[in-house]
């Protein structure tokens, strides 16, 4: 079964007025149940929007988008995904354990069942030691890590990540990485993962969606050789440098597609 | 820590006791009148005479009958109008639209002097009635509690708002855990400012008449009586209650939020 499954997804915003924008223009794209999957591309390529059209923080213009065969905002009403974004967005009057227990609060679980879940999902992102300390103590790192087991707490299937390690330095992201493909490992989430980073894209997934801007579309989408469990030495693998080259070439064609003087003029 | 708090307070109190020390030798030295300038220690020798007056059992002291009356008038309209500006902006705030259409009135209010109504407050409720009082103390201080609440419940993270959304969380919940938190600091803000307006307030309508023993009333009278260590004396009780009443806010708020950025150690 497909977790998401978008046919001919149109976005515009500022419909016909002067700002109109085409955010996305003839998305199709299925994204199989357990999947780990990357949109890759500059900014302005609409990777971003198409995340949060699955997340029904906004609504297609046209076309068809389904969450777990179901429509974006039931899925949401039935807490079929998590969300992290680029920053931690931690509430800072609530400890670790209290933030990640935030989700479980809003849907009705009992407080023993709340702080028992909270725990091994510490515990699990290596943060079990740090339930009763509050976000501005820890490192942007551990206070992602921290995001993500909030966005895991409640089991959903579908892991919606917008540039999750974007703030973080170089070697928190690889650690961070790392990280991720394990907890994807003990989970079976479906991971849709949106990056600028090519090397990133490349080192976690199995497939990589390369989007180009103005108007924001698929150019391609590359299935990943590189087999699991990725470690530090996937780097260096000739396979990684040459998927790597892959990607960059495809966008770079598609951006210099985009700075030559329109055709027709 | 105990070593590091001395040296935190010390150059406070090296500048206190500099400026009263000044004070004193400045008025003995220029032989400066007493109904212009009481010498510090005469205010202090009014005060412990006062405080022994009121430590007595069958004694009256009007100075500390005045500050009592003047405090629950400032507590009074302090309640009412914190309370009032936190509740009408949780109202407001709910429907975009109505605290849209308010915020401009509010805002313009909050630059009106409002003291200057204090004459028709004591024609309202009757100038001895502590209520006059209270009612000006509780219009000063609602709009800025009102305005800053709105803020800190509309000025809320985007992304944070998301996440909540994502968890398909009800418009209560999200004013539980996200809009009433998020807005504790900015209410706290204008409480702070709110304890040191309420007993200005207090005090300057009473300026305009109110019973024999309250403050305002306490240091005209004994002004015109040229009775100026009294009069002082009076006003110092004022910044003891001010100061007293702007501590147990700031106490108030410690304790409510201690994960705020300005109470971190380190």
């Amino acid at each position: 079964m497909n977790a998401i499954e978008a046919q001919g997804i149109h976005k515009v915003f500022n419909p016909d007025t002067d700002e109109e924008v085409v955010a996305l223009q003839d998305i199709d794209l299925q994204i199989a149940s357990g999947e780990f999957l990357s949109l890759v591309g500059p900014s302005g390529c609409g990777k971003s929007t198409l995340m949060r059209l699955i997340a029904d923080l906004l609504q297609p213009s046209s076309g068809e988008l389904r969450v777990n065969g179901k429509a974006p905002a039931q899925a949401r009403l039935d807490r079929e995904y998590g969300m992290v974004f680029q920053h931690a967005t931690l509430y800072d009057w609530r400890s670790v354990s209290k933030n990640v227990q935030l989700p479980l609060e809003v849907m009705g679980y009992a407080k023993a069942e709340r702080a028992k879940r909270a725990q091994a999902m510490l515990d699990m992102v290596e943060l079990g030691a740090f339930v009763e300390h509050y976000p501005w103590q820890l490192s942007g790192g551990m206070q992602q890590r921290v995001s993500i087991a909030r966005a895991l707490v409640f089991e959903p299937s579908v892991l919606l990540m917008d540039e999750p390690f974007g703030a973080l330095d170089e070697f928190t992201r690889e650690r961070m990485n790392l990280e991720l493909l394990r907890i994807w490992g003990a989970t079976g989430t479906t991971v849709v993962f949106v990056t600028h980073s090519i090397a990133e894209a490349a080192f976690l997934s199995q497939r990589i969606v390369v989007m180009t801007p103005r108007p924001g579309r698929i150019t391609q989408i590359v299935d990943n050789p590189l087999p699991y469990p990725r470690d530090f030495h996937t780097r260096s693998d000739p396979a990684f440098h040459a998927l790597v080259a892959q990607l960059r070439d495809l966008l770079r064609d598609a951006v210099e597609a985009e700075s030559a003087p329109p055709r027709g003029a | 820590m105990t070593r590091n708090r001395l040296a935190t307070y010390l150059p406070t109190i090296a500048v206190a006791v500099t400026v009263l020390l000044a004070w004193e030798l400045l008025v003995v030295a220029f032989d400066i009148q007493q109904f212009l300038l009481p010498k510090p220690s005469a205010i202090f020798a009014e005060f412990t005479f006062q405080l022994g007056l009121w430590l007595a059992p069958d004694e009256r002291s009007i100075l500390f009958e005045s500050s009592g009356a003047t405090f629950w008038e400032a507590i009074g309209g302090f309640v009412i109008g914190c309370g009032g500006g936190v509740l009408v902006a949780l109202i407001t705030s709910r429907w975009t639209i109505i605290s849209e259409a308010t915020m401009p009135f509010a805002i313009a209010a909050n630059s009106v002097p409002i003291i200057a109504f204090a004459p028709i407050m004591n024609n309202w409720f009757g100038i001895t009635n502590p209520a006059s009082k209270m009612a000006i103390v509780a219009i000063i201080v609602f709009f800025p509690t009102m305005i800053n609440t709105v803020r800190g419940l509309t000025l809320v993270d985007a992304r944070q708002l998301e996440l909540m959304r994502s968890y398909a969380a009800a418009p209560a919940e999200v004013l539980l855990k996200l809009r009433i938190p998020n807005a504790l600091p900015y209410i706290f803000s204008a409480l702070r400012v709110a304890s040191a307006l309420s007993l200005i307030g207090a005090v300057v309508a009473e300026f305009f008449g109110g019973p024999r023993a309250t403050l305002g009333v306490y240091i005209t009278q004994e002004a015109s009586a040229f009775d100026f260590a009294k009069a002082w004396t009076a006003i110092m009780m004022a910044s003891i209650i001010g100061i007293a009443f702007y501590l147990a806010v700031l106490f108030l708020e410690r304790r409510l939020m201690p994960w705020h950025v300005s109470f971190r150690e380190e």
